[in-house]
């Protein structure tokens, strides 16, 4: 098999994880060295494929052989797919070359489990190994672990790699024991538990001394499928938030279930994948990570599932008029940035520019901030925008019209991560 | 009286155009550069070059501010229309109010100079990503096309990411070019630039780039539109994956295959 089959076999079974960034970690370039991975503060994006989705990282499979039979997954044992394994000088050299000609920020390596778990893990480690130590390369690797393999392995797996992550998969155990019976939850969490401890660890190593190895330097992420089970939005958030807290995860990806297999188990194929639901917890999500929200806020029990209409925001701005308006001229950080229109960025630059002078509404629109959705929540000095006259049910259709739906993206312009 | 001020097209030639402005207390209508020869009506004045003067405005803008300095600077690089104009009347200001005149974003004075860096600055972050390099004869060559001078803010990055490569990057728009090898760089004002027809390795390479990129898209999903707002189509034509059939084949004649990495000799050590 040339490997130019292997690489169309293995994106292709590859393709359906979500997380690609090469955000978090920062290195600079070393002489005899190839590649640094200091432009990946800020993520960054070789390319966009025909869905939408950045590409960054050449992200394969190592082998798309798997002894476990997972209902929703493409390359569970009982389903009739070519297979192909790379070897690790095929693969180490690919990144090398695809790197070199700056089409990738580096490797995204996962695997199907080949014979066993310790088996595939250490073959993982070999490529690692031979990219690190043959091929010098000093840039981005994210891998992924393998459930089930051993303690030891995992941490020589970190040691290589920049980010590790282990798959959730499905947001419940409910799900998981009816769609993926090889795992389980505490073979899951287990891992992530491991790689949480050691990067603490590591972090007090690298107090003592400056020059102990680094393990997985950019942390660690999880990826779940969305829709694939009946969980409401509610339980995935606060499934989330709870990750982020008990796991200090840096990224929980959703990935929109895309039906690949009949099963009576399963949404039927001719299911949409719903992308809009994905894109919502996306939105939701940076809500938990940059805005200070938490999950309970957003979602209620007597509301257990994002409105599609309107984003989490304004949902939650809707729901809470005693919070507004938010005068520009003096709000704290935190409050600006629970007005919708208002992101981050724009926050930001209020706090600086209100120290060079009043704010009005017409100075708003060119530091950044969108109007059409924050002119309801916002006022300058008292006022509210000239002429404009509105109730809680103009609101709301003002601001399903701003939202222009669909299309959904996938995230992914990861500035702060 | 209003004058035109025409210099040698150098950011350094701009400064003294500034410095000349404030030493005989005019402003003037426009600036020219050598090439550009738009008649006008008003007169025209050369200003030369003097490393001296422009080190003077250098430092009084930086005395108030380091980030005017640097706004200036980049503001340089961009393509804003009137874009001398535009710094003029920043350094003006800035000279008027002092310091806290960079905080006023939504001033007219500073508003279409932030507006334009922060549009160099995009489009620095997406060439990191969007340029492509190809392999001939060992030495990383690639090209780009950009609205904004982007060169100079790209050369550290690609330096120091490919620190052990010869690398050589053309600016079609600008046409202009980076050199870089053993820790040396240069950027040259080149005229014309051809890429060599790729050998059969860099042509392999080509070809498995492009299966990678049509293999990842996941066609339920597909949305072209949310692709062209992440990547506007104006970046496509030096990308390697939006060329045709003829960009993948090699030549007969085709340049000699690297030689392997330094990095895979043995017994190498840094």
């Amino acid at each position: 098999m040339t490997v130019m089959d292997k690489l169309t076999i293995l994106t292709d079974a590859a393709k359906y994880d979500a997380a690609c960034t090469s955000s978090g970690a920062r290195r600079g370039s070393k002489k005899g060295y190839i590649g640094n991975t200091s432009s990946s503060v800020a993520g960054c994006c070789h390319t966009f494929s025909a869905d939408g989705r950045c590409v960054t990282l050449l992200k394969v499979l190592m082998t798309n052989c798997c002894i476990y039979d997972c209902k929703y997954c493409v390359n569970r044992c009982s389903n009739d797919t070519r297979r192909a394994v790379f070897t690790p000088e095929e693969l180490s050299e690919l990144t090398i070359e695809f790197y070199r000609r700056n089409y990738i920020e580096g490797l995204f390596l996962s695997s199907g489990v080949l014979r066993d778990p310790d088996y595939t893990m250490e073959r993982m480690i070999q490529v690692l190994h031979l990219l690190r130590n043959t091929y010098r390369f000093n840039g981005y690797i994210h891998a992924k672990t393998i459930p089930g393999a051993s303690p030891e392995l995992v941490e020589r797996l970190g040691m290589l790699a920049d980010r590790l992550s282990v798959n959730i998969e499905l947001p419940s155990e409910a799900g998981l024991k009816a769609l993926a019976p090889n795992k389980t939850k505490s073979a899951i969490l287990q891992p992530m538990k491991q790689i949480r401890n050691t990067l603490t660890e590591n972090k007090q190593e690298l107090v003592k001394y400056r020059h102990a190895p680094k393990f997985a330097p950019a942390g660690q992420s999880t990826q779940m499928i969305i829709g694939a089970t009946p969980d409401s939005d509610r339980h995935i958030l606060r499934l989330t938030q709870g990750l982020y807290d008990t796991y200090r995860l840096k990224r929980v990806f959703f990935s929109a279930y895309v039906p690949v297999v009949e099963n009576s188990l399963l949404p039927t194929p001719d299911t949409k994948p719903p992308l809009l639901r994905e894109h919502r917890l996306y939105q939701a999500d940076w809500l938990l990570r940059f805005y200070g929200f938490r999950a309970e806020e957003l979602l209620t029990d007597q509301d257990p599932n994002f409105n599609p209409l309107i984003d989490p925001k304004c949902n939650w701005a809707l729901r809470h008029p005693e919070f507004f308006p938010v005068e520009v001229n003096t709000a704290a950080y935190e409050d600006l940035l629970r007005v919708p229109g208002v992101g981050t960025i724009s926050a930001r630059r209020i706090l600086y520019a209100r120290r060079g002078g009043t704010l009005y509404h017409e100075d708003l629109k060119k530091l950044g901030v969108v109007m059409k959705r924050a002119q309801y929540f916002l006022v300058c000095k008292g006022k509210i925008i000239d002429g404009l006259r509105f109730s809680q049910d103009t609101v709301l259709r003002g601001l399903i019209a701003a939202e222009k739906l669909p299309m959904p993206e996938i995230e992914q312009l990861t500035l702060f991560n | 009286m209003d004058t035109v001020y025409r210099y040698d097209g150098s950011f350094e030639g701009f400064l003294c155009c500034v410095f000349e402005s404030y030493v005989n207390k005019e402003s003037p209508a426009a600036f020219q550069t050598a090439e550009d020869l738009n008649p006008t009506l008003f007169p025209i004045q050369w200003v030369e070059s003097n490393e001296a003067h422009a080190q003077r405005i250098l430092r009084s803008i930086n005395r108030r501010s380091a980030y005017a300095l640097e706004l200036v600077e980049k503001g340089f690089l961009t393509c804003a229309e009137e874009r001398e104009m535009m710094l003029y009347r920043f350094i003006r200001a800035l000279y008027d109010f002092g310091p806290d005149l960079v905080r006023r974003l939504s001033d007219e004075a500073v508003h279409p100079l932030v507006k334009a860096v922060r549009h160099l600055d995009g489009e620095v972050h997406l060439l990191r990503g969007f340029t492509r390099f190809s392999d001939l004869g060992g030495a990383l060559v690639g090209e780009i096309a950009p609205k904004n001078r982007a060169l100079p803010l790209l050369r550290p990055h690609f330096c120091s990411r490919f620190y052990n490569e010869r690398l050589i990057l053309y600016d079609r728009t600008h046409r202009e070019a980076l050199f870089y090898r053993d820790g040396k760089w240069c950027i040259a004002p080149l005229e014309h630039f051809e890429i060599a027809r790729p050998s059969e390795r860099e042509a392999q390479f080509r070809r498995l780039w492009k299966r990678f990129y049509d293999t990842v898209a996941i066609a339920e999903r597909y949305n072209p539109k949310c692709r062209r707002t992440q990547m506007p189509m104006r970046y496509w034509g030096t990308m390697t994956e939006f060329q045709d059939e003829s960009y993948f084949e090699a030549t007969p004649a085709a340049v000699e295959p690297p030689p392997a990495p330094a990095a895979l000799k043995e017994g190498w050590r840094a």
